[in-house]
């Protein structure tokens, strides 16, 4: 017994040093050495402050710009996850409803994509589907004062198509278009009420 | 959208087994390796004695453990002190002594269920040192032990079955670190982070201030998925974007998820000479999967009756991911997050990159009877060959009944002491579902809802199967069920463990008798089907009662809306 404990020992310490400190050190090294924009986390800077991480959901409320999907956790990088909600459970039907509500115009025909009224697995869902940023171009055309092929254009372009045309979905990003809607309309931002 | 599920599984089937084939070659060659006695030298002089010796079955298992308790109770002390302990940015707590048992048990078993949820719950030093060198040394464990039985088929008069230090040595060195390297620079490329900074305070476009946590969350990552270890770094696991961000890392990360099981049931025809034996094993795992992908895509791709009244448009399209996206990720979609929990489950890994929580309950039936079954479709690293070996063991034994025949595999014969062995392996896994599921309810009563039934009959099987996905909501981190799943989890590994290093030992110390008429053949696609059916029938039906009041109970609710 005492043999197996030391050679356990011994053996666990050596493999811990080596993958549990080498290994993540030393893959941090390459890491940022080969990809650091995406190894610190594919962050954007703005004015040399950072203003969000490409790949990660922020709020958007202004009319002016897109939304993401809604967010279980409030878009809380800290704290990520989903509703867990069953599917035929109450709660989750009610807030559903309450987000078509908040989207559609009394009278209109247009459905939501579904995509759009239900909440990510991490809340923190970068994309919403090109169907969702299609159904939001009138609203942003309207606040912006912008033709709505301008805003169906710029959808156009920035949507990321699925890999090898089988994997993924047809997506866009949120903060990317975003950012995009604001160089092209710089001079809508200061009128705009804060939401 | 039967073009778009043919399609992802071709893609999947040719990525894996262009990765699975030359790694079925390294895993044949440490097998050789551990075949040849060490010199007494630098080695046994570092590591003693132990390190050097041929082991019996008894004393393999006994290493396993002592080994494997070493390694939990560094992580138990490592998360215990935490606060006092280097790279700890943020700050973090000390865990309280339940929640860190569980942990530390979690990722000692490769189960890596996440009794935490935050994500700065966990230092920098847990993080790496702990929860990082787990997933390497479990999923190593897993690979010794796979090498421990099939050494029972090969040797003759034998009962040694290898040493497990160096069987658990050279898997790391050798077969899960080189892969790390590789897969974890591949995923900081696709935007995985791998920093020491562990958070980003950014100024919102439109207002607040957002907390960002990062962190070296490829090198966790890469493990997490190459080790069937499937703990994440975020609460939210695969899901968040970024341990997983685009729909090429999602695929890539399924590729490695089944690259070792896979390799593993190629290199086995190699190790005991009659490749036809992986062939037929190979057969069986690929029919399984796609017979339990297929209702799982199916259920989460049609539109959620309960929203049928309103103003939603469920329908799938090239534009509209459609059906049931509530907890899914735009990036994946519905075939990206269904092929993922179905290979996530069908692999004994258990990471996830969609809340199963908010699956269709059929949807999420798939998951459930994946770890029911005891993952033995690919299964976990090691565990999944071993897994498909016990039932193919039983499958002969059935199938000599059927037809007159002397029970024998590879040329060994099935008696009475491997049978018995291979009945108490298959039926300890329903025991450490069924009954601590009943304890559980019995202790804590639930609501009414079959769903509840369900959350709390997913903890137990994904403890037991050691595969640590999850329903979220399931309130997991209590002091009851941070040490009832804790000690299921330990049963659920080392409770199947012996038994079935118990019957490699029985075998090896047999003699090799020569195949004659009346031994039933174990390749071609008789033998495939029997073995497929003595699975579903063996592995699924113990269940079938719970899974009808649960999941079953509540789609008729759901549909009859």
């Amino acid at each position: 017994m005492f043999q197996e404990l030391r050679a356990s020992i011994i053996l666990v310490l050596g493999l811990t040093l080596l993958t549990g400190v080498a290994y993540p050190l030393l893959m941090t090294e390459a890491g940022q050495a080969l990809f650091p924009y995406q190894a610190n986390g594919s962050l954007v800077e703005e004015n040399g402050s950072v203003i969000g991480s490409e790949i990660i959901a922020q709020s958007f409320t202004g009319d002016i710009y897109f939304h993401p999907r809604p967010s279980a956790s409030a878009y809380d990088a800290a704290n990520s996850g989903g509703s867990n909600l069953a599917p035929g459970s109450v709660k989750f039907i009610n807030d559903v409803e309450s987000r078509v509500e908040e989207l559609r115009k009394p009278g209109s025909a247009r459905l939501v994509p579904v995509d759009l009224v239900t909440s990510s697995g991490s809340g923190l869902d970068p994309d919403i589907s090109e169907a969702s940023a299609r159904f939001q171009a009138p609203r942003i055309a309207e606040a912006r004062e912008m033709s709505l092929q301008k805003v169906e254009k710029l959808i156009e372009e920035y949507t990321a198509r699925k890999t090898l045309g089988v994997l993924g979905e047809n997506r866009v990003n949120v903060l990317q278009i975003n950012r995009a809607l604001d160089r092209l309309s710089p001079e809508t931002l200061p009128e705009m009420p804060a939401p | 959208m039967f073009a778009q599920v043919l399609a992802q599984l071709a893609l999947l089937a040719i990525a894996v087994a262009a990765v699975a084939l030359p790694l079925s070659f390294l895993l044949a060659a440490q097998f050789d390796k551990g075949n040849v006695p060490v010199a007494k030298g630098f080695w046994s002089s570092l590591f003693g004695p132990a390190f050097g010796t041929e082991q019996n079955w008894k004393s393999y298992l006994l290493s396993a453990l002592v080994f494997n308790l070493t390694g939990a109770g560094l992580l138990f002390l490592i998360l215990l002190f935490q606060d006092h302990l280097p790279f700890n940015p943020l700050h973090a707590d000390g865990l309280s002594p339940a929640q860190a048992f569980n942990i530390a048990i979690s990722f000692m078993t490769n189960t890596d269920w996440q009794a935490y949820t935050g994500d700065e719950t966990l230092s920098l030093l847990s993080r790496m040192a702990g929860l990082g060198a787990q997933n390497f040394l479990s999923a190593a464990t897993g690979i010794a032990l796979a090498f421990a039985v099939v050494r029972g088929f090969v040797r003759e008069k034998n009962p040694s079955l290898g040493n497990f230090y160096r069987d658990a040595g050279r898997a790391v060195i050798f077969i899960l670190l080189p892969l790390s390297v590789v897969a974890a620079l591949f995923l900081v490329h696709e935007g995985v982070p791998q920093t020491l900074a562990a958070s980003v305070q950014a100024s919102a476009i439109d207002g607040g201030i957002q907390t960002i946590v990062t962190g070296p969350v490829a090198s966790q990552v890469a493990i997490k998925v190459i080790g069937s270890n499937g703990g994440g770094y975020f609460t939210a696991n695969g899901a968040h974007p970024f341990e997983n961000p685009t729909p090429l890392s999602n695929f890539v990360q399924m590729v490695l998820i089944f690259a070792l099981p896979a390799a593993f049931l190629l290199a086995f025809g190699r190790m005991v000479k009659d490749r036809r034996q992986s062939r037929s094993l190979l057969a069986a795992s690929v029919v399984m999967f796609a017979i339990l992908f297929v209702p799982c895509a199916h259920y989460e791709s049609k539109a959620n009756p309960a929203l049928s009244g309103l103003a939603i448009d469920q329908q799938v399209s090239e534009a509209n991911p459609g059906g049931n996206m509530e907890g899914k990720e735009t990036r994946f979609g519905i075939l990206g997050s269904t092929l993922w929990a179905t290979a996530t489950t069908a692999t004994s890994n258990g990471a996830t990159n969609a809340a199963l929580d908010s699956y269709m309950p059929l949807g999420g039936l798939i998951p459930l009877f994946n770890m029911l079954l005891g993952e033995v479709v690919f299964g976990g690293v090691g565990c999944g060959l071993i897994a498909i070996l016990v039932y193919t063991v039983l499958t002969v034994f059935i199938a000599g009944l059927l037809a007159g025949r002397t029970p024998e595999y590879l040329g060994k014969k099935i008696e009475a002491r491997e049978i018995t062995l291979a009945v108490v392996a298959v039926l300890l896994h329903p025991l450490c579902v069924l009954i601590p599921s009943l304890a559980s309810l019995a202790a804590m009563p639930p609501g009414g809802e079959p769903h509840s039934l369900t959350q709390t009959l997913y903890a137990y099987a994904s403890a037991s199967a050691n595969n640590g996905s999850s329903f979220a909501s399931f309130d997991a981190n209590t002091v009851y069920q941070n040490i009832a799943l804790g000690l299921v989890m330990l049963a659920g590994r080392f409770g199947y463990a012996a038994p079935v290093l118990a019957i490699a030992g029985s075998l090896s110390s047999k003699r090799a008798i020569l195949p004659s008429g009346g031994t039933f053949p174990t390749h071609g696609t008789v033998f495939v089907i029997l073995l497929i059916g003595v699975i579903f029938l063996l592995g699924g039906l113990t269940f079938l009662p719970a899974v009808a009041l649960g999941p079953i109970a509540e789609h008729l609710s759901l549909y009859s809306r």
